[in-house]
């Protein structure tokens, strides 16, 4: 772990311990050997109170690699690629089992300032239990257009009338959670395509947790390809659709005010 | 004559090969059954087409063939529906499984990297970067020739 000392007792690895107080960013990354080696150091310098578990999920390029070599953060690296709801999962478990108060989700391609974590994690100071950096809440000036536009703004306004709070971009992959909504992540992160996003939302919602947002900015990719065609946003619009009705029937139906 | 021969033959071999894939465990219980049951079934009606025609006339069927059609039908849905159900159950525990290894070998390697020595051969398929300030890795030990 980052910041223990090297006087830590063997055994103590193994018992649940130690980072009581401390949140954890969790940096789900599939073959981000591009952009991560810089992100990792502008965590280290932006937040060094915070420590860094990068979920290598199935990487082929060597990621785990290269944050082993900068020592700055942990690795779990997973024996195959499992997507990111699958991948977060690991890293509400880790952060669970190792006492963290809060876990905050960051891209491994720098299109998220770390500077803004602070931000979120005064949210969940606040009393709420899931924070989402919002892309389009008036901060800086992220666009998407036609379809994905569409897609997002309805999947946005069905999510704010799902959580009673109005939210304006639930597909961010930037979010932080408080330890409540850790332990329940933990169990049921929604592994499946888009269940990151939207379907935990809904599982949050269902179990209680208080959600909220926070306007952020979204930066250039470091690094990697963006995934946009206006094909791919039609199948993105059907999916999202598809899921969301699901997770909202799932186990009948959540808050009845859908 | 000839189509009733080759149609008990049919279910017979199908009676066969599951029992015989049961016999070897190479075939769970809980899928044999509905094989087994739809390969007695072939081979009583075809041994006995009288029973099949009655049957099908008794259900409303105008032809016993429209009746066998249906009921393979939905045996084939059902079996279908079972193994969705089956894979989705599979693919949600390797998941779970992958995330347990993913968070083992994490230990691991801190184990490792805070004892500051190298064992062998297990170094070598888990593929441990050299512990951050870890002078005390030992190369000695063999099997780590790449570091």
């Amino acid at each position: 772990m980052t910041g223990s000392g090297p006087s830590r007792r063997l055994d103590s690895v193994l018992v649940e311990q130690g980072h009581a107080g401390r949140a954890l960013v969790v940096v789900p990354a599939w073959n981000e050997s591009e952009a991560l080696p810089a992100v990792l150091v502008e965590l280290r310098d932006k937040i060094p109170d915070v420590d860094v578990l990068v979920v290598d999920d199935g990487s082929t390029d060597g990621t785990a690699d290269i944050v082993r070599t900068s020592g700055t953060a942990s690795v779990v690296s997973l024996p195959f690629n499992i997507g990111v709801g699958g991948a977060m999962r690991a890293g509400f478990l880790f952060a669970e089992r190792n006492g963290y108060r809060a876990v905050v989700q960051c891209d491994a391609d720098g299109q998220h300032d770390p500077a803004d974590i602070e931000r979120l994690l005064a949210e969940l100071d606040s009393g709420l239990d899931v924070v989402i950096g919002a892309r389009f809440a008036g901060v800086g000036d992220y666009k998407v257009g036609g379809l994905r536009r569409i897609a997002m703004r309805f999947l946005a306004s069905s999510m704010s009338r799902i959580t009673g709070t109005r939210l304006t971009d639930v597909t961010s992959g930037f979010r932080a959670s408080s330890a409540r909504a850790v332990s329940v992540f933990a169990r049921e992160y929604p592994p499946e395509y888009l269940g990151d996003t939207i379907e935990s939302l809904v599982v949050a919602r269902r179990a209680g947790l208080s959600i909220g947002q926070l306007p952020v900015e979204l930066r250039e990719r470091q690094g990697g390809r963006p995934s946009q065609s206006s094909f791919k946003s039609v199948v993105y619009l059907g999916r999202a659709v598809l899921v969301l009705g699901l997770a909202v029937l799932h186990r009948g139906a959540g808050k009845g005010d859908a | 004559m000839n189509i009733t021969i080759i149609g008990v033959l049919a279910a017979l071999a199908v009676l066969v090969l599951t029992v015989e894939l049961l016999r070897r465990r190479a075939l769970r219980e809980k899928y044999a059954v509905i094989w087994l049951i739809v390969s007695i079934a072939a081979v009583v009606f075809t041994v006995f087409p009288g029973l099949l025609l009655r049957l099908s006339q008794r259900l409303g069927f105008q032809i016993p063939a429209n009746f066998v059609f249906a009921i393979a039908a939905l045996v084939l849905l059902i079996v279908g529906m079972q193994l969705s159900l089956e894979v989705g159950r599979l693919e949600d525990r390797s998941q779970r499984l992958a995330e347990e290894v993913g968070l083992l070998r994490h230990d691991i390697e801190q184990l490792r990297s805070e004892r500051g020595t190298t064992s062998g051969a297990l170094e070598a398929d888990v593929s441990v970067a050299p512990p951050p300030g870890g002078s005390a890795t030992d190369p000695g030990d063999g099997g780590s020739d790449f570091v």
